[in-house]
């Protein structure tokens, strides 16, 4: 099949402001006999609720969390881009957008992302009201720095958490709704199902995690901002919680799953330091402003002290291979060239596996207190974890799974090829292509959730009946059934192997052979051990306690049940995409070192149906259109 | 990796099955712990073992694992989060303690938090207390431009002082009054430094410290044991400057 984005048409700069003339209206008085149910608590999930909240509609929230301001967004560190331009260093909405595409490699649709640089700029404005207290000159001034796959200083920020601080902003204004009781919050629910009735999301199946109960939720419209999927790597620097199972389940019931092959590998994370390891930390990538990158030239200087190993026996790789960005190259880049020094034997620290990021040249020019004052809390972290000095001695870093760029698949009014099923954020695949430039996630999540679905839902309402379906109806109980069901077998297996090593073992599996590098080969490989893994996990794995009751083990047991069968997908998508192209890098389309796309074969979104347990599923294609920004070789030299 | 030595400590964990049960504490071993684990891969690791022999494991809440979500929770030999400086669970590593060491690990304990589960409490009054006020009121969209406003960066950066509140509770949990105080005072003075917070500052001093209140938090008698237990160093002068918010809203 070959799918249509509905993307508008006409001159690019008029796309979004014609396309909401466009949408259809629902009535002031008509919107709170409309029910929108929202699953995740982030960026895009919290500004959803609280933005759709506030216009009218009746708006369930469900998090997994203890409270929704406690969802991964909240860990972004470095910044949020937006086309303001106020260091008049040459910005604008089109240099934006025009960044964006060439640092997706070129895998992105023109209109979404021509529509996300348009907003960006709104989302800064609507997060100094909320209070969020960004960075700020003497003066009084907004402050900028500058990011990866750039050259203009775009990016705001509070301290080195800015995600933290955007996600409260949310918070807040979602709070506001709660209290005004536009919005019901339903906190540690964990969505298992997506019910579809007559081929129309119509609700979603959760479970309450603190009793164990099953419960039934119906609406009008399904809204997913449940984030990305990079834990199926196990070690990423994702929180425990994160998971493929709300878009997994909503794949099985029919949504296109697109490009799950594009994972973001990030290029400054803590190395890690042993196999009982749970997460990876990430240290942002505005590091990169003052931090330099380098291994010895020599590998015979890797295990000396760092502070013995002279200046002219350094290799600045990052500086050598790309002068006109440096130590500023795109993460997929810079992630890709760390990981050639340390295969070349030139890593340094435990096991080869880390490249020096160096702030001795910063710190002589600007002095200690000018980098503690940037960035002190990331060194603070970084003594934490590795109890070493960053000030003293360059910080130890390593690539590690952070982002996905591949998410379920949504036209251009953010909806799935399920009518009614709204995927926001992370959670779907529009904007960032093959690769997503630093900064950049946050500014989708508020995009979507503040300025797009209020519009793009209120289009789709307008043709829809309000409460069609009751959550008393035929597939409600069936679903819940099946959910129950899927529990209950998972107690009854009791085997040998815990949760936790199964998801080690298949994260295993991805992180060696569809990791920073792919193969035809590796691939295969996963091909055939990963289902072998999941008929052993149905066979072995062992979950004690009851349904019944709060029970961790039997919440991760799903999630890696999911995993152990989304692997599977992520490794076909690599292995038919005969290319390299951002975050994908198939060893044997390269350039010496540099990826190697296919615009012939390949300038495409791949988005796979389900077609049963088991079975090979089915890939519809999205040809990709550039009309205003001309496809060529990405160059950072 | 690189590291041989292992340690073997000995943990004293609150155990308790549902909220209304009477719970107890319970002796396990924890081995082949390095000084790189971090005290939630200890656990981790406790319980992989009790899983094994088809016990039920240890229950805590997590998630980042990186110092930010706020969702760990433990009071660790009496002290919350463990007693290192401006460091949660999460990010308290094993090199603070040595072989042998007898651990004890308990909840959040306040009348405000009830025990779920194990280590796991109820903070859903602290969501109460934000709805109660914690925002300011502006709508999605039609706002003025960011620069419109000058804030200079003292003010920014004390407002973000403040603001680095995670929510975890410590500050509640530290208290001998189970005071939310430095938690509330915080956001309190976070919009009340900043201009666009500054028009709904009495009406949001009232009604938050109002909600605290019935939320069933004590109050502040000046011990500090927030400050010493936030694992962001929230200073508590945010507390002084809610309480001066709070008496110019009698005139106001």
């Amino acid at each position: 099949m070959i799918l249509d984005g509905k993307c508008p048409t006409g001159p690019i700069e008029q796309t979004w402001d014609k396309h909401r003339f466009d949408l259809k209206l629902v009535n002031p008085a008509n919107k709170r006999k409309y029910k929108v149910i929202v699953v995740g608590t982030g960026l895009a999930g919290g500004a959803a609720a609280a933005s759709l909240g506030e216009l009218g509609y009746n708006v369930q929230a469900f998090c997994y969390q203890d409270s929704p301001r406690r969802a991964h967004s909240i860990a972004a560190q470095g910044g949020i881009n937006a086309a303001k331009n106020y260091p008049n260093d040459g910005d604008s909405i089109y240099r934006l957008f025009y960044d964006t595409i060439k640092g997706g490699d070129f895998r992105a649709r023109e209109a979404d992302v021509w529509r996300l640089a348009q907003v960006s700029n709104n989302i800064i404005d609507q997060c100094v009201a909320q209070g969020v207290p960004f960075g700020r000159d003497y003066a009084g001034y907004l402050d900028n720095r500058s990011f990866g796959g750039a050259q203009v200083s775009r990016t705001f920020f509070a301290r080195g958490q800015t995600g933290q601080q955007l996600l409260l902003g949310a918070y807040s204004a979602l709070s506001r709704q709660i209290k005004a009781g536009t919005v019901q919050m339903y906190d540690r629910r964990e969505m298992l199902d997506l019910v579809v009735v007559d081929g129309v999301a119509r609700g979603i199946t959760v479970r309450n995690l603190v009793t164990g109960e099953m419960e039934s939720y119906a609406a009008d419209a399904v809204c997913l901002a449940t984030g990305g999927y990079v834990n199926v790597f196990y070690l990423s620097t994702n929180a425990m919680g994160c998971s493929v199972t709300a878009n997994w389940k909503a794949h099985k019931k029919g949504a296109f799953f697109a490009n799950p092959c594009y994972t973001q590998i990030h290029p400054t994370c803590i190395p890690q330091a042993g196999d009982y390891q749970s997460k990876l930390t990430l240290m942002s990538e505005s590091l990169r402003n003052d931090g330099r990158v380098w291994v010895p030239k020599k590998k015979a200087d890797c295990g000396k002290h760092p502070s013995e190993i002279a200046e002219d026996d350094r290799d600045y790789y990052l500086e050598r291979k790309y002068p006109s960005y440096g130590n500023l190259a795109p993460r997929d880049i810079a992630s890709r060239a760390a990981k050639e020094q340390c295969d070349d034997g030139r890593g340094v620290g435990p096991g080869g596996r880390g490249v020096y990021l160096d702030f001795e040249d910063s710190i002589k020019r600007l002095g200690e207190d000018t980098i503690r004052e940037r960035y002190g809390n990331l060194f603070e972290m970084y003594e934490k974890i590795t109890d070493e000095n960053g000030y003293k001695r360059p910080m130890r870093m390593y690539p590690a799974p952070h982002y996905s760029m591949g998410g379920l698949w949504v036209d251009y009014n953010l909806m799935s090829n399920i009518p009614g099923l709204f995927v926001l954020g992370e959670a779907n695949f529009s904007v960032h292509g093959a690769n997503r430039l630093g900064a950049s996630a946050l500014m989708q999540g508020l995009a979507d959730g503040y300025f797009v679905i209020p519009y793009t839902i209120g289009g789709y309402l307008a043709t829809v009946k309000p409460g069609q379906v009751k959550a008393d109806h035929e597939e409600f109980k069936k679903s819940t059934e099946d959910v129950t069901a899927e529990q209950n077998k998972y107690l009854a297996i009791n085997g040998k192997k815990t949760v936790f090593e199964f998801m080690r073992e298949v994260g295993g599996l991805m992180w060696e052979n569809c990791g920073m590098a792919r193969t035809k080969e590796s691939l295969e490989t996963n091909l055939q051990k990963i289902p072998a893994l999941r008929e052993e996990f149905w066979k072995n794995v062992k979950v004690t306690g009851s349904g019944a009751e709060l029970n961790q083990q039997l919440e991760n047991a799903g999630r890696t049940a999911d995993f152990l069968e989304f692997s599977e997908l992520l490794c076909r998508d690599a292995l038919h995409r005969n290319e390299s192209c951002g975050g994908h890098f198939r060893s044997e389309y390269q350039d010496a070192g540099e990826a190697q796309r296919d615009d012939v074969n390949f300038c495409y979104v791949g988005a796979w149906e389900y077609k049963g347990n088991n079975k090979t599923p089915e890939l519809h294609k999205e040809p990709l259109k550039f009309d205003n920004v001309h496809l060529a070789v990405r160059s950072y030299k | 990796m690189s590291d041989h030595k292992t340690m073997t400590l000995t943990l004293i964990v609150w155990r308790q099955k549902k909220a209304n049960d009477p719970g107890k504490f319970e002796t396990y071993t924890a081995k082949n712990i390095t000084e790189h684990h971090s005290f939630l891969e200890m656990l981790d690791c406790v319980n992989e073992d009790l899983i094994h022999t088809g016990k039920d494991p240890i229950v805590f809440d997590h998630d980042c694992r990186e110092g930010i979500c706020g969702m760990c929770s433990q009071v660790i030999n009496g002290a919350p989060h463990g007693g290192q400086d401006r460091t949660t669970v999460c990010q308290l590593h094993m090199r603070k303690f040595k072989d042998g060491d007898t651990i004890y690990i308990e909840p959040w304990r306040a009348r405000a938090f009830p025990i779920i589960r194990d280590l796991i409490v109820d903070r859903s009054a602290l969501d109460k207390i934000i709805q109660a006020g914690g925002y300011t009121s502006c709508h999605t969209g039609g706002v003025a431009d960011g620069n419109a406003i000058l804030i200079p960066k003292p003010v920014a950066d004390e407002a973000m002082d403040a603001a680095e509140c995670v929510g975890c509770g410590a500050c509640v949990a530290g208290c001998p009054n189970g005071s939310a105080m430095l938690f509330t005072g915080a956001k309190v003075s976070q919009l009340a430094i900043l201009p666009q917070g500054k028009g709904e500052a009495a009406a949001r001093v009232k009604n938050m410290t109002e909600t605290m209140k019935e939320c069933g938090f004590g109050n502040c008698s000046n011990h500090y044991e927030c400050m010493a237990a936030c694992p962001k160093g929230i200073n508590v002068k945010f507390i002084a400057r809610m309480n001066r918010e709070f008496i110019k809203s009698l005139i106001a």
